[in-house]
C-alpha cells in the first residue's frame, strides 16, 4: 500500500505531512488496497483542536487521548515509550490513551540531542515535574466541576477521583476548558509521586508504542520519505576525507544512463563535505549507476597516505611527548610515587579503527518550499549540525527546519548530521528542487565518522607491599568532540578543554593512590577523517586498557582479580559519589561486581582452554555513572586461535528503571555489540580511508556467534542513569581477561583476531620451553 | 515491461531489465518496507518472498521474476498478524527495526521449512540477516514461539 492511501486512511496527519504523500501514488495505480490502519511514523499523537497543554511536554484533547512530545530520536530504544510512561505515571494519566509525538526542529524544545544515553536521566525531572503540573491543574479544574476543594481529590488511570464522584481528564479538558501554566520556579516546587505509587515507571507488562509498526512494513524512516517532483542523487566519493579538490568531471558515460539529469559539485561554504559530485537522475538505481560511470579527476587532499599504523604511532609519540594534552585528573605526587616506587609496570593497549554499520544507509531529502528549508532524515543532534545547515545554504538558523524520522540504526553515526549537508547543498544548485541523496553501502562506510584508533599507555607504580601508590593513565585518539562540537567539550585541572568522549572511563572509580589521567587529541587521527561518536564512546576502548591492566596486576601479584578489584572499590575520597546522579559511589561498582561473580561462578574450577573473566565499568561518564560488570566464559581453541564466547553474565545498577523490557534489550544490544567489537569487527585506514566497504569485508557478529546470557538489573529506586551504552563496555576486557585464564595469552589489541591469539600462543609456548 | 504478482496484485513496470527489484518495489510500487542496506545480498534487510522463498530483492534483477509471484512484508498477512509477526510483538523484537522486515520475512520462509526449527537450523537459516542493534536472543525466541504457535502448540515462550 502506498502512503497516500496510509494519509486518507488517518487525516489529523494531512496538516502537517500531507504534502509528502502525493509522489508515491502509484501504489495506488496499481490496486492496493488501504490495507489497515496507519501506523506511521511520525506524527502519530498530534493533540489535535480544543487541547489543553500545561507545558510544550503534554496535551491532553478533549476526548481523553494524551500526547508526550518527544525530542530525542527513535532508533531502537522505544524512548518515547519509556519518557512518556514519566510524565504519563507521575500525572495518572490512563496509559492506554497516550500517545508519542516526535517533534521536529523548533528553538523551544532546547537542546535536541539522542546520545550520551542521556536520554531518561536528562528527561527525569523534566518530565515528572511535567506530569506533576498535568496532575495539579487537571485536579483543579476538575475538583471545580465536581464541585469539591482539590484536596479531596486523587487522580487514578485518567480521572480525577473525590469520594464516589470522579471525572475523566477527557471531560474536564472539554467541560472546564483549563488553561493554566506554570513557571519554572511553580514546577520545581511541585510535589512528585514517591517510588512506591508508581504504577508505569518500572512496569515490566507495558509494551513499546513503537514495535507493531516495526514488523508489518509500515514504520517510516528517513530513507523512505518522498515528496513529489523529487530527484535521487548519489555522491561519487572523493579520495580523501577532507581537502580533495575537483579538477575535472567527465560525464560522458553517465550521460548514457537513463534517466541521469545531470552532475553537480557540491561548493559547501561549511567544509563539511570537500571535492563532492553527485549524480543526479530521476531514480535512485540510475543515480547509483551514473556515479559509477561519472569520471572525476581530483587533486587528493594531504592524508591520501595515512595508515592506521601512522596514526597509532602519531598517538604514541603524543604520549611519549611531555607537552600537549590535557589533564584530566593530575594529582599532586604522581612524578614522586614512580620516583620512590619499589615496583612498577607500564603497558600499552591498542585498538583499531570501528565502524558504525547502522544498517539504514545515511540518507536525506532536502527541499526548499515557502522559503523554509526542509531536510527530511533522521539525526540525532538535530542542535549540532542547524548552525553548519545555516552556514552551508548561507541562511539563517529560523529558516531550516529538519523533520523528524525513525533512524534505521544510531549508534552515534547520526549525531554527526553531515550527510544532510550535501543532500541540502544539492537542492539549493537546483533551486530548492527536492533532492534525495543516499548514500550507498560503500559511499557511507567511506563517509562514515568512525571510531578513532586508539593508544593507552598506562603506568602503575607500587610500594614494597605491592600496594598502589600512583596511576598514570594516558590515551590518544580522534576527539569527535573537538572536530564536530568544539563548545561541548570538559575542563581539564589544567583548565584546558578536552573530549571527555575520547578519555572517559580513563577516570575509573578504583582507589589508585596519586592519579593522573591525560588526554591527548591526535591530530593526525582528526586531520585523516572525522572521528565519530560510537556506541559507548570511549568507555568501550578505554575500558580494554583499564580493566586489562587491573587484571594483569592482580595476575602479577597472585592475587584474585574479582577480590582486587573490590579491593580498590571503596568509594572513598573522589570515588564517594554524589546525590542525586552517582549516589553511592564506587561502592555501588563493588556491588555489581560481587554479584555478577558469584552468578557466574567465580572461582569454581573449569575445563581444559576454557577460561572466565571479569571486567567493571561506571558506564559512560563519572557524573552519570551505570554500575555495571560482566563475567565473560570463553574457550579458546589452541588449533586455530578462535576464541568462542560461551556465556556473558552482566548485572547492571542504573538506578530505577523505567522500562524493564527495554532496559534488557538495550543491554542484550549494547553487549553483542562490544562482545562483535571484541572479536568479529574492526578496520583499518588505508591510504586516508577506511579499508572496509561492506559485509563482504566488514564482519559484525552474526546470529550464530550469540552466547547464552544472563542480565540482572540491580533494584533500585535511585534517579536513573543510562542504558543504550553501557552495556558495551566491559565486554572486550572481560574476553580479554578470560583468554589469559583460559590459554594463558595476555591480549592487548582489539579486535582480537585468532591469529593474534595463534601468534601469542606460539610465543607463549616458545617462551615456556626455554 | 516487466510484469508478476506482487501481495495478490498484478503489477507491470517500464524499468531497465537489471534494476533490482527492491528498487522497483520501494520507488516504483512505492512499498517501503523492505529495506535497502548492503546491496549485495549480505544482509537480508531487503529479503522478499519469490514465489514463496525467502529472495534477496537487492540482487535480484527485475526481467528474472517475470510472472512470478512477490510477497513483502506488506504482503505477509493483510491484519499484519502472520504468527511470525505476533511473536514478534509479543516477545517485544524489533529495536531499531530497519532489519526486521526481512528477519520476519527470512524467518516466514524458515518456518516452511522447519517447522519445529532446532538453535542450529535457525542459526544456519537466519545467518545471513544481519541485525545491527543485535537483538538475535529475541530472533532465536520468537522464532521458536510461531513455530510453536503455527504448530497449534501451547507455547511457553
Amino acid at each position: 500500500m502506498g502512503k497516500l492511501g496510509r494519509m486518507q486512511a488517518s487525516p489529523d496527519r494531512l496538516s502537517r505531512r500531507g504534502f509528502l504523500m502525493t509522489a508515491v501514488g502509484a501504489g495506488v495505480m496499481f490496486g492496493f488496497p488501504a490495507a489497515r490502519a496507519a501506523q506511521q511514523f511520525p506524527a502519530a499523537g498530534l493533540p489535535g483542536d480544543g487541547a489543553f497543554e500545561p507545558t510544550i511536554w503534554c496535551a491532553i484533547a478533549p476526548d481523553g487521548a494524551i500526547s508526550v512530545n518527544i525530542i530525542r530520536a527513535e532508533m531502537g530504544q522505544h524512548i518515547g515509550t519509556a519518557l512518556a510512561r514519566i510524565i504519563a505515571d507521575e500525572m495518572d494519566a490512563d496509559w492506554s490513551r497516550v500517545k508519542i509525538n516526535y517533534v521536529d526542529t523548533d528553538p523551544k524544545w532546547g537542546l535536541m540531542v539522542t546520545g550520551g544515553s542521556w536520554s531518561v536521566w536528562m528527561t527525569w525531572d523534566v518530565f515528572r515535574q511535567a506530569g506533576a503540573a498535568a496532575r495539579v491543574a487537571l485536579t483543579e479544574a476538575g475538583a471545580h466541576l465536581l464541585g469539591v476543594r482539590p484536596d479531596q481529590c486523587t487522580t487514578r488511570d485518567g480521572a480525577v477521583v473525590a469520594g464516589a464522584k470522579s471525572i475523566t481528564f477527557g471531560d474536564i479538558v472539554s467541560r472546564g476548558r483549563p488553561s493554566r501554566s506554570f513557571t519554572p520556579d511553580e514546577m520545581a516546587k511541585l510535589p512528585l509521586k514517591p517510588a512506591a505509587e508508581r504504577r508505569l515507571i518500572g512496569n515490566g507488562d507495558l509494551k513499546a508504542l513503537d514495535i507493531p509498526a516495526k514488523t508489518d512494513g509500515t514504520a517510516i524512516y528517513g530513507i523512505d520519505a518522498k515528496i513529489e517532483g523529487m530527484v535521487y542523487a548519489r555522491p561519487k566519493m572523493p579520495p580523501t576525507r577532507y581537502g580533495a579538490k575537483i579538477r575535472s568531471v567527465d560525464d560522458s558515460a553517465a550521460r548514457t544512463v537513463k534517466g541521469y539529469l545531470r552532475h553537480i559539485e557540491i561548493d559547501d561554504p561549511s567544509g563539511t563535505v570537500q571535492g563532492w559530485v553527485v549524480a543526479i537522475a530521476t531514480s535512485y538505481t540510475a543515480a547509483i549507476r551514473a556515479a559509477d560511470l561519472l569520471k572525476v579527476d581530483w587533486t587528493p587532499g594531504e592524508t591520501a597516505h595515512i595508515a592506521e599504523k601512522d596514526v597509532l604511532d602519531h598517538g604514541r609519540a603524543q604520549i611519549g611527548r611531555k607537552d600537549g594534552g590535557v589533564y584530566v585528573f593530575n594529582d599532586d605526587g604522581v612524578d614522586a610515587a614512580f620516583t620512590a616506587a619499589a615496583s612498577t609496570i607500564e603497558r600499552e593497549y591498542t585498538c583499531a579503527s570501528v565502524m558504525h554499520y547502522q544498517l539504514e544507509p545515511t540518507n536525506a531529502l532536502a527541499f526548499e518550499k515557502d522559503g523554509i528549508f526542509e531536510i527530511h532524515a533522521g539525526n540525532q543532534w538535530q542542535t549540532l549540525i542547524l548552525p553548519t545547515l545555516a552556514k552551508a545554504l548561507g541562511r539563517p538558523e529560523d529558516r531550516i527546519v529538519l523533520r523528524t524520522y525513525l533512524l534505521g540504526g544510531g549508534f552515534g553515526r547520526r549525531l554527526n548530521g553531515d550527510y544532510m549537508v550535501p543532500a541540502a547543498l544539492a537542492s539549493k544548485a537546483l533551486g530548492g528542487k527536492p533532492v534525495k541523496l543516499i548514500l550507498t553501502r560503500s559511499d557511507d562506510m567511506q563517509f562514515d565518522s568512525f571510531r578513532s584508533p586508539s593508544v593507552q599507555r598506562v603506568r602503575v607504580a607500587f610500594d614494597k607491599t605491592q600496594a598502589i601508590t600512583a596511576m598514570d593513565y594516558q590515551a590518544a585518539a580522534g576527539w569527535p568532540t573537538q572536530v564536530m562540537a568544539s563548545a561541548f567539550m570538559s575542563k581539564g585541572v589544567d583548565g584546558k578543554p578536552y573530549d571527555q568522549f575520547a578519555i572517559a572511563g580513563g577516570d575509573h572509580w578504583y582507589d589508585v593512590g596519586a592519579f593522573r589521567v591525560r588526554a591527548l587529541s591526535n591530530d593526525l587521527a582528526n586531520r585523516t577523517f572525522r572521528p565519530g561518536w560510537l556506541r559507548s564512546v570511549s568507555p568501550g576502548w578505554t575500558s580494554w586498557g583499564v580493566e586489562s591492566v587491573w587484571d594483569e596486576i592482580a595476575h602479577l601479584h597472585g592475587k584474585d582479580a574479582v577480590q582486587f578489584r573490590l579491593d580498590h572499590l571503596t568509594g572513598k575520597g573522589r570515588n564517594a559519589g554524589q546525590a542525586p546522579d552517582s549516589v553511592g559511589g564506587a561502592l555501588r561498582q563493588a556491588a555489581v561486581v560481587r554479584r555478577a561473580a558469584e552468578k557466574a561462578g567465580w572461582g569454581q574450577p573449569l575445563p581444559k582452554d576454557t577460561g572466565l573473566g571479569i571486567a567493571t565499568t561506571s558506564g559512560q561518564e563519572r557524573g552519570m555513572p551505570t554500575w555495571i560488570a560482566c563475567c565473560a566464559l570463553v574457550h579458546v581453541d589452541r588449533a586455530t586461535g578462535i576464541v568462542h564466547c560461551r556465556k556473558l553474565t552482566i548485572v547492571v545498577d542504573a538506578g530505577t528503571i523505567v522500562d524493564p523490557d527495554g532496559a534488557r534489550a538495550q543491554t542484550e544490544g549494547a553487549a553483542l555489540w562490544g562482545l562483535s567489537m571484541a572479536l568479529f569487527e574492526g578496520s583499518e585506514i588505508v591510504d586516508g580511508l577506511p579499508r572496509d566497504r561492506n559485509l563482504d569485508t566488514y564482519t559484525p557478529l552474526r546470529i550464530a556467534d550469540v552466547p547464552e546470557m544472563d542480565i540482572e538489573f540491580v533494584a533500585s529506586t535511585e534517579k536513573p542513569t543510562g542504558l543504550g551504552e553501557p552495556g558495551t563496555t566491559p565486554i572486550a576486557p572481560a574476553i580479554g581477561n578470560a583468554i589469559f585464564n583460559a590459554v594463558g595469552v595476555r591480549m592487548r589489541h582489539l579486535p582480537v583476531r585468532p591469529s593474534d591469539v595463534l601468534r601469542a600462543l606460539t610465543r607463549h609456548d616458545d617462551a615456556e620451553s626455554t | 515491461m516487466t510484469s508478476f504478482r506482487l501481495n495478490g496484485h498484478e503489477v507491470s513496470v517500464d524499468v531497465a531489465d537489471d534494476t533490482p527489484l527492491l528498487w522497483v518495489i520501494r520507488d516504483e510500487i512505492g512499498l517501503t518496507g523492505t529495506k535497502f542496506g548492503c546491496g549485495i545480498g549480505m544482509c537480508g534487510a531487503c529479503t522478499v518472498h519469490v514465489g514463496g522463498r525467502a529472495t534477496r530483492s537487492c540482487i535480484t534483477p527485475v526481467s528474472a521474476i517475470q510472472g512470478a509471484d512477490i510477497t513483502t512484508i506488506e504482503g505477509l498477512d493483510p491484519a499484519g498478524a502472520h504468527p511470525v509477526q505476533e511473536a514478534w510483538k509479543d516477545l517485544q523484537v524489533p529495536q531499531c527495526g530497519y532489519c526486521q522486515s526481512g528477519q520476519i520475512m527470512q524467518a516466514a520462509s524458515l518456518l516452511k521449512d522447519y517447522p519445529a526449527p532446532t538453535d542450529e537450523d535457525i542459526d544456519a537459516v537466519m545467518a545471513g540477516s544481519l541485525c545491527r542493534c543485535m537483538t538475535y536472543i529475541r530472533i532465536r525466541d520468537a522464532i521458536k514461539k510461531a513455530a510453536s504457535a503455527t504448530r497449534g502448540e501451547p507455547s511457553n515462550g
